[in-house]
């Protein structure tokens, strides 16, 4: 098995690659087929070959295949090869199996769209590019994958792009992560000249001989790689395009921006820990920041209108609990809460997608409400999505996972207990929003009719998520983190959450004039538009970045160099006109001048 | 045989120059056709009996031929005759006599010149001519066929579409 | 057989040359054809007159082969005259002006 592991993402770039090519033609069964059957296929293969990497002796080092080198220069070659071990294979599972549900509820949420063919296609591109980033034993090819899966983001984003709003959204996107990108392609250069190696394995070895611990260059290596992580993951101060990129379908929103790619920071940081080891500076800024964003978005989302905008802050806090559990150093804590969000978080956006499928593409939580009986299926999954979400205690796969960040967090010796404070409060909050969203949707009075009825496509994707959601939780990775001292903190953890489900119920359903009162005040007000609006990052941006950069151009519009190159065109058109003349049409006058053209060729023969 | 080469020399050039200063066609004809006989001549005293029976039965029968039928077919009478001579103005033959004398001295100066001092020629008979060309020159040879065959194909293309079809043959 | 070689050669140039004078001067077609046929035997002429000088039969080979090639040449032209009578009612290669561009 582990001589296929190739087949892993090359069956969803062959997806790509068909689809792009005949998509067009083919009947729309077939692309549905195509594109959700590789991906289904690169799931079969990816469930076989973690199969055999446990059974397998080596499995704590991994299996490691190279398929060609690159280039060889200098002693400098980078590889194309794939490595599958534990943190891949989790990983790999993950992107395959809930890229595959995503793609069978796709094949009905897309039915009546036009683009049918070319969802699939730049679906199976992004899953294809995201499982070469997970896959790839060498810095290179990890970047290529990276990029990948910002070239196919910046195309489902835009998958509308007959709207304005949506290309804007899609050009924010690719220009902010490209912020960070720009990061990380400096860091891997740094890492390349200095070590001389892009190979994960051997960067991890070579780094603690080549730098002592908080070395200038394994600080700033760190921190370079940090930079690309928090581009891609949108954690502050990069996280302004995730909201926005929610212009881009529903299981886009799900797949790229809520379950697998905005991961791919974590994942980064994850694969290159030896080298964050190294730099105690940047793993204390990453805890920061992670705990900052995870506050910051939380309370951003309590007070959206929009149901996937909501979830989108979310989705920024949650994978800032995870940055915040890498930096304290607990790295499978942050792939564990990986994997439980990637379940519960597709699972809140598909079955948003669902509700708002059946309300002609409502998006606005204040016009839905009172669904509860209308759609029963969306409302169980979305409940137990937002449970999952708020680590409801005991049941939800989402508690073991931030419990357990929150235990490392507390007694990990780079943890503190502040750290730990912030991320309790943040799972208050979570717990308040993701139950706000269920009071907003699906109780209280009724607003709009539904229409029509959701397929077993829609509805199979959410049970699986939904059992994912609830049994993900007990995985063999869960395994030793319940220890005597932790009792505490579980409490407390345990109470957060319960606490804001409660408070949820009291302010958003039970009491929830009282609630509108208080954010009609004009403190309220203010507060709740600095929130809503992402706590006025872009606005920031714009005045900061945007505008000067704007002003810039403008203002060098006409440069001192312009007159040369402009004349060197003007001076070919003339020419040009000149030479035109000679063309006349006439053959005799063509054929003087061959002639007389010949003729002074063979003079200068003769007489020179 | 220098005194024949001599004199059919003269007549080849003195037709030439006919042909090109001609301004009925059949005439110019005529004078080519006399010029290419003069030329087999020349062949002839080359030591080349092959080539100039080739001449005469090819250039000046079968292509000669063909030119007069396309001028049967042109229908051109006296009217053409006065357009021609309209259009040969002196600012029409100027130019193109002085580059042809140039190209002409040129070339005379090349020869003339002391490094081409030569040897008599020696003759080789057409039984060599045939062994050369079905020797090491059968592809060419081949080729040529081709040639021909595509020659065929284009005139006959060329020609059907007009209302006086036939004329499209390849001699 | 004592024809001195530059005299041939001499008469290969001097009708190379009339023939050439004659595809620039002239505007009808069927006349720039038959100075293109002179220019072609004048080709062939100057390739015999090597042969014969070097005794080698290459020189005839080659003439046949020009020989194949003008035939080719005139009959694909003379049908393109007769093409381009009947298009343009004149055989003045200015009328063809319009390929102008």
């Amino acid at each position: 098995m582990a001589e296929l592991l190739w087949l892993i993402p090359a069956l969803p770039f062959a997806g790509f690659l068909a689809l792009a090519l005949l998509g067009s033609r083919m009947p729309r069964p077939l692309v549905a087929t195509i594109g959700a059957g590789t991906v289904g296929l690169s799931a079969l293969a990816a469930i076989a070959a973690s199969l055999a990497l446990a059974g397998s002796a080596g499995a704590e080092e991994g299996i490691t295949r190279t398929l060609w080198t690159w280039i060889s220069v200098g002693g400098f070659a980078p590889a194309v090869a794939l490595r599958l071990d534990a943190l891949s294979a989790v990983m790999t599972l993950v992107v395959t199996i809930v890229g595959f549900l995503i793609l069978l509820y796709s094949t009905e949420f897309m039915a009546g769209d036009e683009g049918y063919s070319r969802f699939f296609c730049c679906m199976d591109l992004f899953v294809g590019a995201m499982l070469t980033l997970v896959l790839a034993d060498d810095l290179l090819l990890l970047y290529l994958g990276w990029e990948g899966v910002g070239l196919s983001s910046y195309l489902l984003i835009g998958f509308w792009y007959k709207a304005e709003a949506n290309v804007r959204a899609a050009r924010k996107a690719f220009i902010v992560t490209r912020v960070g990108d720009t990061a990380f392609a400096l860091g891997l250069a740094l890492i390349a000249t200095q070590l001389g190696t892009l190979r994960i394995q051997e960067v991890a070895e070579r780094a603690p001989l080549f730098w002592g611990a908080g070395s200038g260059m394994a600080v700033a290596a760190a921190a370079l790689m940090l930079g690309g992580a928090l581009g891609k993951s949108a954690q502050l101060p990069l996280q302004t395009w995730l909201p926005d990129a929610m212009a881009g379908p529903t299981p886009v929103s799900a797949l790229i921006h809520a379950a697998t790619m905005v991961t791919a920071g974590v994942y980064l940081i994850a694969r290159m820990h030896a080298l964050f080891l190294l730099a105690p500076v940047v793993m204390g800024a990453t805890a920061v920041i992670g705990a900052a964003t995870l506050l910051m978005a939380g309370l951003s989302a309590l007070t959206q209108s929009d149901l996937k905008r909501a979830l989108a802050y979310s989705t920024i806090s949650q994978v800032g609990y995870m940055f915040l559990a890498l930096g304290v150093g607990a790295w499978s804590a942050a792939i564990f809460h990986f994997m439980t969000h990637a379940f519960f978080k597709s699972l809140l956006f598909l079955a948003a997608g669902a509700v708002s499928m059946r309300l002609r593409g409502e998006h606005d939580m204040f016009r839905m409400g009172g669904l509860r009986r209308a759609l029963p299926g969306a409302f169980w999954a979305f409940v137990i999505g937002a449970a999952s979400l708020s680590a409801l205690p005991m049941v939800t796969a989402g508690f073991y996972s931030k419990e357990m960040i929150l235990e490392r967090v507390w007694s990990s010796p780079r943890g503190a207990g502040w750290l730990w404070a912030a991320g309790l409060i943040g799972a208050l909050i979570t717990a308040l929003y993701a139950f706000r969203m269920v009071f907003l949707v699906f109780f209280g009075e009724k607003r709009q009719e539904t229409e029509g009825r959701s397929g077993a496509r829609v509805m199979f994707p959410l049970a699986a998520l939904a059992a994912l959601s609830i049994g993900g939780g007990f995985v063999p990775m869960s395994r030793g983190t319940w220890e005597a001292h932790a009792l505490p903190l579980t409490l407390a953890a345990s109470l957060a959450s319960l606490l804001g489900i409660a408070g949820a119920w009291f302010l958003f359903h039970r009491r929830r004039g009282m609630t509108e009162r208080l954010a009609g005040s004009p403190a309220g007000a203010l507060l709740r538009r600095f929130w809503a609006g992402g706590w006025g990052f872009d606005q920031a941006y714009d005045a900061l970045l945007v505008r000067p950069f704007v002003r810039l151009t403008r203002a060098s519009r006409e440069e001192f160099a312009d007159p040369y190159s402009k004349g060197v065109a003007r001076t070919a058109g003339a020419l040009h006109h000149l030479l035109s003349r000679t063309v006349t049409g006439q053959l005799r006058w063509y054929a003087m001048a061959i002639a007389a053209g010949t003729i002074l060729l063979i003079g200068m023969a003769v007489f020179l | 045989m220098e005194t024949v080469f001599d004199i059919s020399a003269v007549v080849a050039v003195v037709a030439t120059l006919m042909v090109i200063a001609q301004s009925r066609a059949v005439h110019a004809l005529l004078y080519l056709t006399v010029s290419l006989l003069a030329v087999a001549v020349v062949f002839f005293t080359l030591g080349a009996p092959f080539v100039a029976a080739l001449e005469v039965i090819i250039y000046a029968g079968a292509i000669m031929v063909l030119f007069v039928f396309v001028i049967m077919m042109l229908n051109l009478g006296a009217e053409a005759a006065r357009q021609e001579r309209r259009w040969l103005t002196p600012a029409d033959w100027f130019g193109p006599a002085i580059l042809g004398a140039i190209l002409l001295a040129e070339m005379v100066w090349v020869l003339a010149s002391p490094q081409s001092a030569f040897p008599a020629p020696a003759a080789n008979d057409p039984r060599a001519v045939g062994a050369a060309l079905f020797g090491p020159y059968v592809l060419v040879a081949d080729l040529a066929a081709l040639v021909l065959l595509a020659g065929l194909v284009g005139a006959y293309h060329f020609g059907r579409r007009s209302a006086e079809a036939g004329e499209g043959e390849a001699p | 057989m004592n024809v001195p070689f530059q005299h041939a050669l001499a008469l290969a140039a001097a009708l190379f040359a009339i023939g050439l004078t004659g595809v620039l001067m002239r505007r009808n077609i069927v006349f720039v054809l038959m100075s293109v046929e002179i220019m072609l035997n004048a080709a062939g002429l100057a390739f015999v007159a090597a042969g014969a000088r070097w005794g080698q039969p290459d020189g005839q080979v080659m003439f046949l082969f020009i020989l194949t090639m003008a035939a080719a040449e005139v009959s694909v032209g003379l049908a393109l005259v007769l093409q381009f009578y009947h298009r343009f009612k004149t055989l003045a290669t200015d009328a063809a002006g319009k390929m102008r561009g």
